[in-house]
């Protein structure tokens, strides 16, 4: 009892519950299914904020650990080891908090092997919020791994007409990667002893060359996850076929395991590798940045556009990242969390106008701001979140980044700021084309399509309107008062920076 | 008096409800505004401007009070990280109060203006349910421009900044559907777009001098950044302040940047006399006046900026002279004004600056809502004339004309008819006298005619430019010319003459909502030198900014650059007068200027095909790049090239030829057999547990397990 009693425990596990609830409802009574699905990932929130309340952000190190020998054979100790502190604390939560409204949204979207699917869903959250919290690389990996597997069903099954060809893409991708990065968790297991990351962290001294070479087996796998240019090719499939709340996980959470991956384990673990890499790290970064900005202004379908939008966000979180600097890497945590609450709302809101029209084809549509003025109204202010107007929570983020990439002393040329600040003027060109040709304009021919068939567009509803109010208030709060968010982290990016070997 | 003090005494806690007083209004206007009438949703706005205004009013008083030191507001915490200490701080300075009551004060008068102006421009165009939306924009507009000018640091001025720039967006598109002629179109939402993408190009070289100033100087906060300017390269400040340009190009509409703003007369006419005349076009000036510690460490970049200003001015009125819409000659203008007052501060002469943004905020509002009066007097005329028409002719259809609210909706119109087309006007001095007359003050204010305020603050600034740069003087006196050349050619083309078009023959006076505004207006544009006057004693406007500006230079009258200025307005005017006063245009006829200008004129029709030019050099190879990056280089290259053939595809090789070579073999095919058959019926076994390969994923992972773990086994 004990063991089930510790909070990060329960946090992780606690979806579990619903599943095996879920495992007795008829499948035909989907409603019940949902209802317990949404209690399950509410309740699963109320843990989070629980866990939130007992969460010290001045202390750096682990809080709310659990900690067991698990597997220990022939010295080898693999552990159950979750732990908290300022790095994960804000993705846990993003991730608690994405998930009842991904469940929200699929009360009409999903009508079919409704049991199947909430099962899935509350796995995937197991798997998400284990990956933030495991501090052994073996559970870790599990974890990691595990995550692959219900996303890989959410898209085969209830995705689009492509859909099987999208799933086994990301799996093969994403497990490429992962591979290598066994295989250096398996040598940093034998070289260390253990697969704790604090022990491994501060053992420390891994020779150069070695560090080196487990850095990039390491990078093997989150790059792929983030998508790092130019390894994104899986994205837009798996994003054009996953269903809307695949998306919005996917989007918000999933990309977020990769670049949560390189804080966690890349820079503390491997510390000198990943200064020589931070030039690099920043070429990519800023090559991401710009051709995400321009192949998304490219798109005739808005759930590409939007996808390809991400590669240029991630693009920005991976260039603060490796400023390796406290603006840069907060401003990077920071970006994580944008990203999954402007990306998260306009897959959702996408998502919500393709339940009516069955198109993601932009062209079709036009004027629907008119149509539909609290829909345009609400895209408007994620859009504009989403390029980066102050005031909204993308400025703070982007700002905060482009800041530290500028003075980053890692990074050690100001050119890659630069170049990257350049994304902000695309981000305006692709945001305002969706914009633009999707809600002002005159009336789009699907307005009369959608009319022969029956009631016409009609504006959101209120259980819509509930599922995408939270994310707009978090959308003002961190753009307005971003103060309790850096508060939560500072200290311990601090001390991340100050175990960086910089010039 | 260098480093601001907190405030103990006045009413400078006030500050916040600069912003949150229009906040106020708009909310209560989004929520509540449903069930409001036009009138009441109009007084919500304009009461919540007023109140910024008299804030404003309280503030300046305080500050009077204080000898005019500086006051920082705090009021909270924003972001910090690291050495980054931003917060949101409010500064009561002469120079941000001076801001913040042009800003409020005109805003307040176009607020008024807009319930009357706005009630008929949405029935014109069909859709009074947008009522509301305008004042609620244009709420935010006031507070967004609040934030800007009272900004403590220069990163809260950026958020204003942006602020407005979205503001701005919003009422050029705030007729998204259609064009400026009612048809439905992507013309308006295509200027909105322009407009917030040319001001993002200017944020970018905004962003880029913030990057330069934290890590330079380690603070965003004025005085922090002006005590640390003295101990840096001046190689860094010239940096700074030339990157500082390019944001000012962009929102105060300077060469290469000013494209967005003509187009952004697609906008209600009250946006384009609050935003894109008087208020904010005019913040880039406000930028560089309040970066004057820098800009007077680096002569260098401050002569590039009187340059930009200088040849942007009369590049801008040179295209003025070869327009037709009454509002793109005014929009033209603005530009090639704003290139005076940047020409002035980057001359150092900020005080004079300042005085031309201020006077040019009145006069220039005051034509701008007199044009909108005359767009309004023309439509309805139109549409009388429209409406007799269409009542002959609907007698024989039984008069089954659906017409909402009064007036139909324009895609009736058999004609287009364009309202805000000079070469539709013609004689309106006598059906509109009223706003004849308000026109005329605002024009020889521009036209800078003595006693007008605009004689006063234009020739402070040419007399500057006479003093210390030679060629930014050659340049302003030329577009000087320009200006009263262009304005004496619209105000003979709109009021003077025959009409032209039987809208203009019934055109209407506007109602008082409309005029009563615009009279305060000229009041100001007719007293507003005195301001500033260049005489012993006086020079108020320069000892009230003397608090925050240091080394104020205060000329005195100069006859001879007075009187050159003068002679050049009043050869310009009687030279319009010969051109279009003397023989007034007639119905159909090409501008006189065309034959005898030839090519010349055609360029400035065209607006010497900038616009053109920049869609082939900048937006189509942006296009293309992207269309090709997407197509080609990310799709068929990278995704279907790539991924499918050759990563797939080689995968795929290989395991056949893996076979092919088992297969020569006995021994190993007999294996291969037996693997084949083995595999084959584990499969079918799991194939009927499950399905796909995702399992055997999951098993190979578990397989994958047991091996290490026997391994480390084994190994110990």
């Amino acid at each position: 009892m004990e063991f089930l009693l510790q909070p990060l425990t329960l946090l992780t596990f606690f979806p579990l519950l619903g599943v095996l609830l879920i495992l007795f409802i008829n499948a035909e009574a989907k409603n019940a299914i949902r209802w317990v699905a949404l209690a399950t990932s509410l309740i699963t929130f109320g843990i989070s904020l629980w866990v939130l309340a007992m969460f010290d952000a001045s202390n750096v190190n682990l809080q709310l650990v659990a900690r067991y020998d698990w597997i220990t054979v022939a010295g080898w100790n693999i552990q159950y080891f979750l732990g908290i502190d300022g790095l994960s604390i804000l993705l846990v939560l993003l991730t608690a908090f994405l998930t009842p409204i991904s469940i929200l949204s699929t009360w009409t979207a999903v009508e079919e092997r409704v049991k199947d699917f909430m099962i899935f869903f509350l796995l995937l959250e197991v798997g998400m919020t284990g990956v933030f919290l495991a501090q052994d690389l073996f559970l870790f990996y599990i974890f990691w791994e595990f995550t692959l597997v219900p996303m890989y069903f959410l898209i085969g099954i209830w995705g689009g007409p492509r859909r099987i060809y999208a799933a086994i893409k990301f799996f093969l991708y994403t497990m490429a990667g992962s591979i290598l990065m066994l295989l250096a968790i398996l040598w940093l297991g034998i070289y260390g002893g253990t697969f704790s990351v604090p022990d491994l962290v501060a053992l420390g001294n891994i020779p150069a060359n070695i560090q080196w070479w487990l850095f990039l087996a390491f990078t093997a796998a989150f790059a792929i996850k983030v998508p790092m240019w130019p390894l994104h090719s899986w994205l837009p499939d798996a994003h054009v076929e996953a269903p809307t709340a695949g998306s919005v996980i996917l989007a918000g959470v999933l990309l977020k395991m990769g670049t949560y991956g390189f804080v966690r384990f890349n820079l503390p673990l491997f510390p000198e590798a990943a200064v020589r890499a931070a030039p690099w790290i920043a070429l990519l970064a800023t090559i991401g940045i710009l051709y995400g900005a321009m192949v998304s202004y490219a798109q005739a379908d808005v759930k590409k556009l939007v996808a390809y939008s991400s590669v240029s966000h991630l693009g920005f979180v991976m260039l603060g990242l490796f400023a390796m600097n406290p603006q840069g890497i907060a401003g990077g945590i920071l970006q994580m969390i944008n990203h999954g609450l402007s990306t998260g709302a306009l897959f959702l809101l996408v998502g919500m106008i393709y339940e009516q029209t069955h198109t993601r084809e932009i062209k079709v549509y036009g004027g629907l701001w008119k149509i539909t003025p609290v829909f345009g109204s609400i895209m408007l202010i994620v859009s504009l979140s989403s390029m980066g107007l102050p005031g909204l929570n993308g400025f703070v983020g982007e700002f905060t980044i482009l800041l530290g990439a500028f003075g980053s002393q890692a990074i050690g040329n100001t050119a890659y700021a630069i170049a990257s600040a350049l994304g902000v003027i695309m981000a305006a060109v692709y945001i305002l084309y969706m914009f633009q040709k999707m809600f002002l304009g005159p009336q789009g021919e699907i307005v009369d399509e959608v009319k022969k068939h029956g009631h016409g567009l009609r504006d959101l509803n209120w259980r819509e309107i509930v599922t995408v109010v939270p994310l707009l208030i978090f959308i003002f709060w961190i753009g307005l008062y971003p103060k309790p968010f850096f508060a939560l982290m500072a200290p311990a990016v601090e001390h991340l920076v100050g175990m960086l070997p910089i010039p | 008096m260098h480093l601001s003090e907190t405030a103990t005494t006045g009413y400078f806690f006030l500050a916040p409800w600069l912003v949150f007083a229009p906040v106020i209004g708009l909310l209560v206007n989004i929520i509540f505004g449903g069930r409001f009438s036009e009138k009441v949703i109009g007084t919500v706005a304009s009461l919540a401007s007023g109140a910024s205004f008299v804030v404003s009013v309280l503030l300046a008083w305080s500050l009077a009070a204080g000898h005019g030191a500086a006051v920082t507001v705090p009021f909270l915490e924003w972001i910090h990280i690291g050495n980054l200490e931003l917060d949101w701080a409010f500064r009561v300075d002469s120079l941000s109060t001076t801001m913040m009551l042009v800003v409020s004060g005109v805003g307040t008068l176009i607020h008024i203006y807009a319930i009357g102006y706005m009630h008929e421009d949405v029935r014109f165009k069909g859709d009074p349910g947008r009522f509301r939306r305008f004042f609620v924009f244009l709420n935010l507009f006031i507070a967004m421009m609040m934030i800007l000018v009272s900004g403590d640091s220069y990163l809260m001025l950026f958020v204003g900044w942006e602020g407005v720039g979205l503001c701005s967006f919003l009422l050029i598109g705030f007729w998204y559907d259609m064009d400026t002629l009612g048809r439905p179109s992507w013309a308006n939402s295509n200027a909105a777009k322009k407009a917030f993408v040319t001001n993002r190009v200017g944020d970018f070289g905004f962003l880029v001098a913030a990057f330069l100033m934290f890590w330079a100087f380690g603070s965003f906060q004025f005085d922090e950044v002006f005590e640390a300017a003295h101990a840096v390269a001046p190689g860094v400040i010239v940096a700074i302040t030339l990157f500082m340009l390019i944001g000012v190009a962009g929102k105060s509409a300077q060469i290469p940047l000013y494209v967005w703003l003509p187009d952004a007369m697609a906008g209600p006419t009250p946006v384009s006399a609050l935003i894109h005349a008087a208020t904010m076009v005019t913040a880039g000036v406000y930028l560089i006046t309040r970066s004057a510690e820098l800009y007077t460490l680096v002569p260098q970049a401050q002569y590039i900026v009187a340059m930009t200003g200088a040849i942007t001015a009369l590049f801008a009125a040179t295209i003025a002279v070869g327009q037709y819409d009454i509002k793109k000659v005014l929009a033209y203008s603005t530009i090639s004004q704003l290139g005076f007052m940047v020409a002035a501060v980057g001359m150092g002469a900020f005080v004079a600056g300042m005085f031309h943004l201020v006077t040019h905020a009145f006069f220039k509002a005051l034509l701008f809502l007199s044009a909108g009066s005359v767009i309004l007097g023309l439509e309805r005329g139109h549409h009388h004339a429209e409406h007799s028409h269409h009542e002959q002719k609907s007698k024989g259809k039984g008069g089954k004309s659906k017409v909402e609210g009064g007036h139909g909706a324009h895609d009736r119109h058999e004609e287009v008819f364009d309202p805000g087309d000079m070469r539709n006007m013609g004689g309106l001095r006598k059906t509109m006298p009223v706003t004849f007359w308000l026109y005329m003050i605002g024009t020889l204010a521009l036209a800078g005619i003595v006693p007008f305020a605009g004689f006063w603050s234009k020739d402070e600034i040419l007399l500057d430019a006479s003093l210390h740069y030679p060629t930014v003087y050659l340049l302003l006196s030329i577009a000087a010319f320009f200006t009263a050349f262009y304005m004496g050619r619209q105000i003979w083309m709109v009021f003077f003459g025959e009409p032209r078009h039987e809208a203009a023959a019934h055109a209407e006076e506007s109602k008082p909502i409309i005029t009563a505004p615009l009279m305060v207006l000229a009041a100001l544009s007719l007293l507003g030198g005195a301001l500033n006057l260049p005489f012993e004693g006086f020079h108020q406007l320069g000892h009230w900014l003397e608090y925050t500006l240091h080394e104020v230079e205060a000329l005195p009258l100069d006859l001879q650059v007075a009187g050159i200025s003068t002679l050049l307005a009043l050869t310009a005017i009687f030279l319009s007068w010969l051109i279009y006063g003397r023989n007034p245009l007639k119905a159909g006829q090409p501008d006189p200027l065309k034959k005898p200008l030839g090519f010349i004129f055609t360029g400035m029709e065209n607006k010497w095909f900038v616009d053109e030019g920049y869609f082939a050099v900048i937006i189509n190879p942006f296009k293309r790049l992207s269309y090709f990056l997407a197509d080609v280089v990310d799709w068929r290259f990278w995704h279907d090239w790539f991924h499918e053939t050759v990563i797939a595809g080689t995968y795929n090789w290989l395991s056949n030829i893996g076979l092919n070579l088992y297969a020569d073999q006995k021994g190993i095919d007999a294996f291969a057999n037996w693997l084949g058959t083995a595999t084959q019926s584990l499969s079918a076994t799991l194939r009927k547990v499950q399905n796909g390969f995702v399992r055997s994923y999951a098993l190979s992972v578990l397989v994958g397990v047991v091996f290490i773990l026997g391994y480390l086994i084994l190994k110990s």
